[in-house]
């Protein structure tokens, strides 16, 4: 179903000054409060009743695809269905209003949530304990890469400042790296797109400080020999950290605690189904091996029984008989990541969304997500290159490259033509090692109905792509706009309206 | 769970796949199987998470009591309307709008967020947003030590405690230093050190806050920000409390080139903590040194107005190791929730807000310094927080108001050791008079030998 076409005039551009929703009782004028040098002279706001207000932001919201609106097969980024109950129990205003440096004791409800959340991630991914304080993925890499460097310098080990990263890996590995001061290796992965454990062998040494990896790989596979590429870094006394972007894969199939990694990070905001919201916020808890506790990010929440005695526990258990306490006091953590603890309205999410499940569940979700993949994998496979063409996991790579060679058509040209479909593009362009490369990831909550008429759809433009390239060249035309001129618009920014100058 | 395959569905998946069973599709050398048990929740229906919930939610009490808390998360009032159209799932659902074409809406609206920002901050351009308060000036320090080659940053004291903390994380990983400049008898920030440090020109940025942690309004004297720049640093200026934004001065208008800060105060609840929304604004001249996402306006293929990412090259996913900061997600979501807060404010509705902290937090004031054995620590002119001296040690006050169902505020003892006899107090537009009194009640009964235990 296309999305409407309207423009929309920007909110700047409607309203009149003195056209003012009345939320709150008049104040006694500002200069009557503050001394005048204090205070700002214009505020150039416009000024909109409230139903002006939800006119324009309606409109704005049907000019946007989300996975509410059809089906969002964006490799890398699990566009799963995000249920409405963990909005809810978000919500809910105990859990909502709570103030960060409200007392422990008023808190406990609270601290529940994390504790328990923190509980389950490290039993469902086999690390010894996890700090839920960073925002997001990219954000949890960089703590994680201050954990490595904090353990190596007490190790007296600062020497090392290399970071290994396997050419599929993310964009977020490298500037992330770049930020605490280390040194990236590229390494080439095999003719199979996976990490050759020898190959491993000839670039470590003693200035490796961690290798950054995935499993199932950026290009959807699993890398079967991990534990044998893990092995070689940890003998060089490097450490092994895993990206969990693709975390989606394998709950309940193997942990990267079982697969020998130190340290991990997980993007709530896709295996736990936090909203995307349109790029944030979203939600990084990084966790570690029992020998790194001692270096994660400030705070961490600490639970007591009824005696008092400190509970530890390897995995989730019950909450209603214990206490508990954000813990700062720890010489070695590398200090905190933002303002506040965590993002705690994502963690009451995510945990609802682990209620949801159990552990049988969520194994049950990644055996889905890679039955989903491989099904349109194999029902595509005839009209597109998929360079990997064996069992993929949640997501597999296919590539336009000889599809351009004989139709002149391109991914991006593939994925313009699927919006016209009515469905989102995949990931085009990424992982970089594939030319032509569309990446897509369905999610286990796509039905078989819903997959079937996506690859109708995909083969039919192929078709397309055949026998009148052009008409797949012209797509999108059933979108609010058509493609975009993103040379102007970075050639000559334009990024704020600015109000007209006094006549 | 949430997976809509019936048996049938699957039998019939996996004979295209060409496999016999669920288990083929992910089996994994026996080396990594699990070793042992995953512990995780019971698998619950619905009813029964919402059960679980509110028992979490009878657990936290602190709702029950009279806050004056503020300190970088601030109560404000949120009207519905947020709610309402924030939560419509198409926002709520949908990616990083790098299909631009199907994304209009959200960009509109990121376009519309970077125009608040820039128009509130008195600066040109602003960013898509970033985590929060405390990694917004993070990312900001980063700016000016790119855009200077230098590694030394000096930073007021009465900057928020936790952005310093996070500062210095960040600084651990970048090897910058990181210096201070103390604060004033008033609670503004000491500038006297400041032409001394300044001509050891190895600073990449000046910080100030305002309204700072105490509250007062730190705007840079006339002229401070001039003798700054003619040694080459960068003025930050750094907002932990958007509102004031309304009423006070831009940190444009006093100097700041970078305004860095937390506008979770428009529209988005406090929720122990995040997610919050940080927003970062600067002058022309740093504009591609800007970390994050940014919205720009251009035209589709048929002269039509059309909003895109732009300037990508800046960001992790193109320039890798070289990017201006490894940032990927933001805020979007509370931004819009900001934006849209902003929209149903308006001009008018923003600066009466504005000037009802300001009223609420002079009211607190005369009322507390009005019982006796308690004042103000500190004179300079406030937005709405002051620090309050009491008798004895901050904490016991703190307990003993907590037994009478208020929460009074921060202990700054947490903070800075010296003020160990201090809290920190904020009034906003949902603060009222009953609870003014309430407060100033409680303490005038609270015995003075509890108060004065060491």
């Amino acid at each position: 179903m296309p999305l409407p076409a309207f423009e929309t005039p920007l909110i700047f551009e409607t309203g009149q000054v003195g056209r003012a929703n009345r939320y709150l009782p008049d104040a006694a004028a500002l200069d009557s409060l503050l001394p005048a040098g204090a205070l700002r002279d214009e505020l150039a706001l416009p000024d909109n009743t409230e139903l002006d207000v939800v006119r324009h932001f309606t409109r704005l919201s049907q000019k946007t695809f989300g996975i509410d609106t059809a089906f969002y097969p964006l490799g890398s980024c699990t566009m799963k269905y995000n249920p409405r109950i963990n909005d809810a129990m978000a919500n809910v205003p105990a859990l909502r209003d709570v103030h960060p440096f409200a007392p422990d004791r008023l808190a406990q409800g609270a601290l529940a949530v994390m504790w328990e959340l923190e509980r389950a991630l490290a039993s469902l991914f086999g690390m010894a304990a996890f700090s839920l304080n960073p925002a997001a993925g990219a954000h949890a890499e960089l703590a994680a890469l201050l954990i490595v460097k904090a353990y190596f310098k007490q190790k007296g080990e600062a020497q090392r400042h290399v970071v290994i990263v396997p050419d599929t890996a993310h964009g977020t590995n490298p500037a992330s790296a770049a930020m605490v001061g280390y040194k990236v290796l590229s390494l080439k992965s095999d003719a199979r797109g996976r990490v050759d454990p020898d190959e491993m062998r000839k670039v470590v040494g003693p200035e490796t400080a961690v290798c950054m990896m995935t499993n199932p790989n950026t290009l959807g596979l699993f890398e079967p020999r991990i534990h044998d590429v893990s092995d070689v870094v940890h003998a060089a006394g490097g450490l092994m950290y895993y990206d969990g972007a693709n975390a989606n894969a394998l709950m309940g199939n193997t942990r990267p605690g079982d697969m020998g990694f130190d340290l991990m990070h997980l993007n709530l905001h896709k295996t736990f189904t936090i909203p995307h919201g349109g790029g944030g916020a979203g939600a990084g808890p990084v966790g570690v091996a029992a020998h790194l506790t001692q270096y994660l990010p400030n705070p961490v929440v600490r639970a007591c029984d009824a005696t008092g005695a400190a509970v530890e526990s390897s995995g989730w258990r019950e909450t209603d008989e214990l206490t508990f306490a954000l813990d700062f006091d720890r010489p070695d953590a590398i200090g905190t990541m933002r303002s506040f603890w965590s993002n705690f309205a994502h963690m009451v999410r995510a945990l609802a969304y682990v209620y949801a499940n159990g552990a049988d569940g969520l194994a049950t979700v990644s055996k889905l997500a890679v039955l989903n993949a491989n099904y349109i994998r194999a029902s595509i496979r005839d009209v597109i290159d998929v360079p990997y063409d064996e069992i993929n996991r949640h997501e597999f790579v296919a590539s336009a490259q000889p599809l351009k060679r004989e139709t002149g058509i391109r991914a991006l040209d593939l994925a313009k033509a699927l919006l016209d479909r009515g469905y989102h593009a995949p990931t085009v362009y990424f992982p970089l090692i594939v030319p032509e490369c569309l990446m897509i990831e369905p999610t286990e909550t796509e039905s078989k109905e819903t997959l079937d008429d996506f690859i109708a759809a995909f083969r039919e433009i192929v078709a397309t792509a055949h026998a009148d390239p052009e008409r797949v060249l012209a797509a999108p035309v059933n979108t609010p706009v058509g493609r975009i001129d993103e040379t102007r618009a970075a050639r000559q920014p334009d990024l704020r309206w600015r109000p007209p100058e006094p006549v | 769970m949430y997976t809509p395959h019936t048996d049938r569905d699957i039998a019939a998946m996996l004979q295209v796949i060409g496999v016999d069973s669920l288990d083929d599709l992910v089996r994994v050398p026996a080396a990594i199987a699990p070793r042992g048990a995953v512990e995780v929740t019971p698998q619950l229906s619905e009813i029964e998470i919402a059960a679980r919930f509110r028992r979490f939610a009878e657990r936290t009490t602190a709702g029950e009591f009279t806050s004056f808390l503020g300190a970088g998360a601030y109560r404000h009032y949120i009207p519905p309307v947020v709610g309402a159209l924030a939560m419509r799932g198409e926002f709520l659902t949908s990616y990083t709008p790098y299909q631009a074409e199907v994304s209009q809406g959200y960009l509109q609206a990121i376009y519309e967020w970077q125009t608040y920002i820039a128009l509130l901050t008195g600066l040109d351009v602003a960013n898509a947003s970033v985590y929060d308060g405390a990694t917004a000036l993070a990312e900001g320090v980063i700016m000016a030590v790119n855009a200077t080659g230098r590694k030394g940053v000096l930073v007021s004291r009465a900057v928020h405690p936790n952005y310093r903390a996070v500062l210095r994380t960040y600084a651990e990983g970048l090897e910058l230093t990181v210096d201070e400049l103390p604060y004033a008898a008033d609670g503004r920030t000491d500038l006297g050190t400041l032409d001394a440090l300044l001509a050891e020109q190895r600073y990449a940025a000046v910080v100030v806050q305002s309204p700072n942690f105490f509250g007062a309004i730190d705007a840079l004297p006339p002229g401070a920000a001039e003798r700054i720049r003619a040694t080459k640093t960068v003025v930050i200026g750094v907002v932990a409390e958007a509102m004031s934004l309304g009423a006070l001065a831009t940190p444009a208008s006093w100097g700041a080139e970078i305004c860095v800060g937390e506008a979770q105060s428009f529209g988005n609840a406090i929720a122990y903590g995040g997610p919050h929304v940080g927003f970062i604004a600067a002058s022309e001249a740093h504009l591609r040194r800007i970390p994050g996402r940014l919205a720009g306006k251009s035209v589709d293929s048929e002269g039509r107005t059309a909003y895109v990412l732009t300037l990508q090259a800046r960001e992790q996913h193109i320039r890798r190791e070289k990017a201006t900061s490894n940032i990927c997600t933001n805020q979007a979501h509370c931004a819009l929730c900001a934006t849209i807060y902003l929209a149903a404010m308006g001009r008018t509705g923003l600066r009466n807000c504005a000037a009802l902290n300001v009223a609420r937090a002079q009211e607190l004031a005369r009322r507390v310094s009005a019982v006796a054995g308690y004042a103000r620590r500190f004179e300079a002119p406030v937005f709405n927080e002051i620090v309050v001296r009491v008798p004895g040690r901050a904490a016991d006050v703190l307990a003993a108001l907590e037994g009478r169902g208020i929460v009074g505020g921060l202990d700054l003892g947490r903070f800075y050791p010296e003020l160990a006899d201090c809290i920190l107090m904020a009034a906003t537009e949902l603060t009222t008079a009953a609870e003014i009194d309430a407060l100033a009640a409680a303490l005038s009964e609270i015995p003075a030998r509890a108060a004065a235990r060491v």
